[in-house]
């Protein structure tokens, strides 16, 4: 439909580029992003221009906390169906993964989305049904949506739900690396606009472009971040306007904000990050699983479970080391044998650095 | 995971929650339409099985020349 591959354009960006002889530190947090930046090999073709471009914690996946996965492993081994997206099934917990336990014969589930998670608790009256809801914004009303239209009883969810801005504040406010330029996600951004991310630019002075995922969305992306840094200015630009508005997408907005509230969470390899989570409204919590299955769940309430050993996660999601810096990877860690779920999310660094380098 | 598919919307219910989506090489799929305002023939992202926006079909069609816009206008800065 709309044929957004134009190589004359995106080679006269790069050669522009590369005359302004810069030497600047990107991150972006979107799994797709990367996908894109690797597949079309711009990651190297940025890098000979001096912009290095990092993921960040732009995998959902990826920044569930080992607590979350222990959850949701303690959930099926008590009985009840779980049900979740592909990427988290292979995620490793202390000792088992949801695939693991699968095999072992427990009730695990894939699905492509909250609906079928609900049409399994329509077929399966009897029985429990757990969803465990991952995702960013861009996810989180499709949750919302289902919960609000007063699911079958037997299904609750085990809400893991994050927003993004937060994440930028928290990889600022932690120092550990300079950044020139935040390159944000087009579709979180589709459901919250531009708005959400002005505070990064006003308070931090950081150059902002939300992005679409063609290469020459992102080709353009870093171009505007670039004029951004040359000519001193901090503000958010919008390059994906064909399908971000301003505003957002204030029907999915007012969807997520009837049933959740913002809540401080953790996230992995960072520590509490202040109103980065969601947590359901009062008026739904018979449908948080937490609540629903405090005492199977209280084995672990207070236990603290760490990253797995040797796993550097955490550090390639704050953006400290690339995965190949990791000294797992591709070794001891890799997409059929993951430590580490950036290993298994397609949306995960290692994963896609694994993957592509592999085609190549 | 916030992969999102464009599709073209060919049908949509009574109660306008679900649509009809035909993402070309004869692949259609039902998708959850509650969340945007959409009439038959527009363009729709799909995200997790539900439209999450509507595509702004003369944007999408002018972004190349914006941006060769933007470029040469950058030049004379």
């Amino acid at each position: 439909m709309f044929s957004l591959r134009d190589k004359k354009l995106a080679n006269e960006i790069v050669s522009k580029i590369k005359t302004l002889n810069v030497n600047l530190k990107f991150m972006h947090v979107c799994g797709t992003h990367q996908d894109t930046l690797v597949k079309h090999g711009l990651d190297v073709l940025f890098k000979e221009c001096g912009i290095d471009i990092g993921q960040g914690p732009g995998c959902p996946v990826c920044v569930t906390t080992p607590k979350e996965i222990e959850e949701i492993l303690l959930l099926a081994r008590k009985g009840k169906i779980v049900t979740t997206f592909g990427d988290m099934i292979q995620v490793p917990g202390e000792k088992d993964s949801l695939q693991s336990m699968k095999t072992e014969g427990w009730d695990v589930r894939t699905v492509y989305g909250i609906e079928d998670a609900i049409h399994f608790a329509e077929e399966n009256k009897d029985k429990d049904v757990v969803f465990m809801a991952v995702g960013f914004e861009t996810t989180t009303p499709m949750t919302a949506s289902v919960l609000l239209k007063n699911p079958p009883s037997n299904f609750s969810i085990l809400g893991c739900h994050r927003v993004i801005p937060p994440a930028l504040k928290a990889i600022l406010d932690m120092g550990e690396l300079k950044l020139d330029g935040f390159i944000e996600p087009g579709h979180v951004s589709t459901i919250i606009g531009s708005k959400p991310y002005e505070f990064i630019s006003t308070e931090y002075k950081v150059p902002q472009v939300i992005a679409g995922f063609e290469p020459i969305d992102l080709l353009m992306g870093v171009w505007m971040l670039v004029q951004q840094v040359e000519h001193g200015k901090a503000r958010v630009e919008n390059e994906y306007a064909r399908v971000v508005k301003e505003e957002g997408n204030i029907k999915a907005q007012r969807v997520i904000n009837e049933v959740f509230e913002p809540m401080d969470v953790k996230w992995r390899g960072f520590p509490v990050i202040l109103r980065s989570g969601l947590k359901l409204r009062d008026k739904f919590e018979e449908y948080d699983a937490r609540k629903r299955y405090e005492d199977d769940l209280e084995e672990i309430i207070n236990k603290e479970f760490t990253e797995p050993k040797g796993c550097r996660c955490g550090d390639v999601l704050r953006g400290i080391i690339s995965s190949k810096k990791c000294p797992l990877f591709g070794k001891k860690c890799t997409p059929n044998a993951p430590v580490g779920p950036c290993m298994v999310s397609t949306e995960g660094s290692c994963n896609i650095e694994y993957r592509y380098a592999k085609n190549q | 995971m916030c992969l999102a598919i464009p599709g073209k919307i060919v049908s949509i219910d009574k109660k306008k929650e679900y649509a009809s989506i035909d993402y070309g090489e004869e692949t259609k799929r039902k998708a959850n339409v509650s969340l945007v305002d959409v009439k038959i023939g527009d363009y729709v992202l799909v995200h997790a099985g539900f439209a999450i926006q509507v595509l702004d079909e003369k944007e999408a069609n002018e972004t190349l020349d914006l941006f060769r816009e933007m470029l040469s206008y950058e030049e004379e800065a």
